[in-house]
């Protein structure tokens, strides 16, 4: 549990940009909207210096419930834009110069703000409403006069003359049910305007009405392509907590279930990537290989996709007496099946021609916007909360942190590429001598954190999955916040696509690799 | 193949017919005489033909739709039973697996891609979230189920069901097809909710979306 510095409303603005200049401060996590109760309303803010890896948790406050207002610091880090509006979607608190307030997941015309305390649930505040939703083309910004009132200024996303298209909420391009609103100058995109929200699924809100082993069970259906690692994270964050040390076993079984679910993660964006870009055969060798994978979990988890695997100080059940030998036979057959794969779709003409030089994110946006993952280090940007932050037995094993400088979409794709050998290389270095012992250690049914707030991150299959805990001693969480590892991906696509042509959008979101129900929770 | 030798009409016995020998007669010489010819109804072929063609909406929202891809890919292969490609365009698709959870900003949306496919057109329920909201059904934001929402053929229960569950359902999609009547069937009896049973015309149009729009209309007053 780290030390939160408690910083006042007022000060807040100066004092960010004063951490990111002096202290190097330039990764925002996470940013979380809290309600405090009594105490008001406010954000808790983790933060971390890419060049000296230290880390930091700032706490901002407003006593006023009513309309609570903060500083926006999405000007100081860009990831913080798409944050804020979720902060306000959630306790309604205004983030003062940002540059857009509208709701991020709910409908505009929802009422009241749900993760608010006060927040009334019936359905008579909010019955289903079947009426389609209005598209605006303008946002506001409210700023601050000098006698404390909010001005408030239009802002205009799309004028009257532009050409905006629609893509989505179903569309196969875009994986899953996101939207964008696309403005083109002939056949270049000028401007794109993210809507979630289709699949916002109200998880957070859930949780605090759960005990903590109930929780786990939604972590697997944020992101069903990192089930294994998000309830890793989750685990990890309450057995930090809780101060439950897990058997070496227990470590090696979580280490190498990562690392499947990973190439499992992978080897679906690689099928994916390619059937967006007309490769269809191509996704069918990724599937027929993923197939593999899900084998191996089915034997030892019994699910497929949704796994329910790792428990609160360990594992569900112990590893199937074929598991060793199958995922032994499993790396031998990957390894050389990756060439094919190279040779049939990455050597490509026409894949090289999409993906080189098209969709180029800088460093220091995606340190930014936060994008960690596979698209941070295609950007140079070494991010790996392995490396970074070692967890279970990361620190044992010799693997290599896959960074490409380009920022491209093919570097985005030959990250991901790479990245699976390394997996497989990880799992070959633990296989053999997964150590005796127990493979969970008894918990008592009714667990209880102690108060306080607790972070744990893992490397999730595309970015940093975080799980933010705030204890208050009881039963259930007070509040419970998953770092999407999806977010900031989508906030970065606008950057990204700027200037691009609208085919290669298709490529971009299919390198980006996100998934949706991670973004939208 | 579900055409047989003999005609098969509910609605009239097959003693009925007047001159069913003469017909036999004719079609067994044809036959011996290699004349490849049979007689069914036209119904029978029809169906068969539709179910076999089903082409369902690409349309997924979550981990279900996973797993519905998984199903279309190569080891599962959903080809092998004539669901053959998935259509990105609604008015291209028969059918609407609903894959995953149906949040309230969604459910519009999924209504009118609905209204866009052509009829006839049917929904399949996959998944505990679309039958009833499943894990998440306390939620603030999730449909408890889509039957709220569109008329239901199937429902597929699993969270998410297995692939093997997945044929089965969208087989069961496939029966429901070959009993339809597309040439005014004269036998189908519905239940009426007072109690007595009811002759139902039936027209191309299954008619369950005019029954089952209520009580959406209710909620949008
Ligand atoms: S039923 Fe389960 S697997 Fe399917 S969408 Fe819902 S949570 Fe995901």
């Amino acid at each position: 549990m780290q030390e939160i510095l408690e910083i006042p409303a007022a000060e807040f603005h100066q004092t960010a940009r004063k951490l990111k200049e002096e202290k190097g401060m330039d990764f925002l996590r996470s940013l979380t909207g809290m309600d405090w109760g009594e105490e008001g309303m406010g954000a808790v803010y983790h933060l971390e210096s890419t060049s000296t890896g230290a880390t930091m948790t700032l706490r901002v406050r407003t006593a006023d419930r009513l309309q609570p207002e903060l500083p926006s610091v999405s000007d100081i880090w860009k990831g913080a834009a798409l944050n804020e509006r979720e902060a306000y979607d959630y306790f309604g608190i205004l983030f003062i110069g940002n540059p857009d307030m509208r709701r991020l997941y709910l409908r505009e015309d929802w009422q009241g703000h749900p993760l608010r305390k006060d927040y009334d649930a019936s359905d008579l505040t909010n019955p289903l409403r079947m009426t389609n939703e209005e598209a605006v083309d303008t946002t506001e910004t409210l700023e601050l006069n000098p006698d404390g009132t909010l001005k408030v200024q239009e802002n205009i996303l799309f004028d009257d003359k532009e050409y905006v298209i629609n893509i989505g909420p179903q569309h196969p391009a875009t994986h899953g049910v996101l939207r964008f609103r696309v403005s083109l100058e002939g056949e270049t995109i000028k401007k794109i305007d993210v809507h979630c929200g289709y699949i916002h699924r109200g998880i957070e809100k859930m949780c605090e009405s759960l005990t903590y082993p109930q929780t786990l069970a939604l972590t697997d259906r944020l992101d069903y392509l990192g089930a294994m690692q998000n309830r890793h994270a989750l685990c990890m964050c309450i057995e930090n907590a809780l101060g439950i040390e897990v058997s070496p076993r227990v470590q090696y079984i979580r280490t190498i279930m990562d690392e499947l679910q990973r190439i499992d993660s992978h080897l679906l964006f690689f099928s994916c990537l390619c059937m967006d870009m007309g490769a269809l055969t191509a996704f069918f060798y990724g599937f027929r290989d993923r197939e593999k994978v899900l084998d191996i979990f089915e034997q030892t988890c019994g699910g497929r996709l949704i796994l329910n695997y790792n428990i609160i100080g360990g594992v569900q059940a112990d590893i199937h007496p074929d598991f060793v030998k199958r995922v032994k036979d499993f790396i031998a057959y990957l390894r050389p099946t990756l060439r094919e794969y190279h040779d049939v779709f990455t050597g490509n003409i026409i894949a090289q021609q999409r993906l080189k030089g098209v969709g180029v994110l800088s460093r220091e946006d995606a340190i930014s916007f936060g994008a960690t993952g596979g698209t941070g280090r295609a950007s140079g940007w070494a991010c790996d909360v392995r490396k970074r932050h070692p967890y279970a037995v990361y620190d044992r094993v010799d693997f290599k942190e896959i960074v490409y400088p380009q920022g491209d979409c093919f570097a985005r794709y030959m990250v991901r590429m790479d990245e699976i050998e390394q997996s497989l290389h990880i799992i070959e270095q633990l296989i053999d001598d997964i150590p005796d012992g127990p493979y969970y250690e008894k918990t008592k049914p009714l667990i209880k954190l102690p108060e306080g707030t607790y972070y744990a991150a893992v490397e999730g299959s595309r970015g940093e999955f975080g799980a933010f805990i705030e204890s208050r001693g009881d039963k259930y969480p007070y509040r419970m916040k998953f770092r999407s590892t999806g977010l900031p991906l989508v906030s970065a696509i606008d950057t990204i696509a700027r200037g691009a042509k609208i085919a290669d959008l298709i490529a971009i979101g299919g390198t980006l690799d996100y998934v949706v129900p991670d973004i939208d929770r | 193949m579900e055409i047989k030798k003999k005609p098969r009409i509910k609605a009239i016995p097959y003693e009925e017919f007047n001159d069913n020998e003469y017909l036999e007669k004719m079609v067994r010489e044809l036959n011996e005489n290699g004349a490849n010819i049979i007689v069914g109804v036209l119904d029978d072929i029809v169906n068969w033909g539709r179910s076999n063609s089903l082409w369902p909406l690409t349309f997924a929202t979550s981990c279900c739709g996973i797993e519905f891809m998984a199903v279309g890919a190569a080891r599962y292969d959903f080809a092998r039973f004539g669901f053959e490609v998935t259509r990105a365009s609604p008015r291209q698709a028969d059918f609407i697996m609903v894959a995953g959870t149906i949040t309230h900003k969604m459910a519009p949306v999924l209504k009118r891609l609905y209204d866009q496919m052509a009829d006839p057109k049917y929904v399949i329920a996959v998944g505990g979230c679309a039958i009833s909201g499943g894990p998440f059904k306390k939620s603030y934001h999730v449909v408890n189920g889509v039957d709220k929402i569109l008329p239901v053929d199937v429902y597929i229960p699993g969270c998410p069901p297995r692939p093997e569950a997945m044929l089965y359902g969208m087989m069961q999609l496939q029966r429901k097809v070959k009993l339809q009547k597309f040439f005014g069937g004269v036998n189908r009896k519905e239940e009426d909710p007072d109690g007595s049973p009811q002759e139902m015309s039936e027209t191309a149009a299954p008619e369950p979306a005019a029954n089952e729009q209520e009580p959406v209309k209710k909620e949008e007053k």
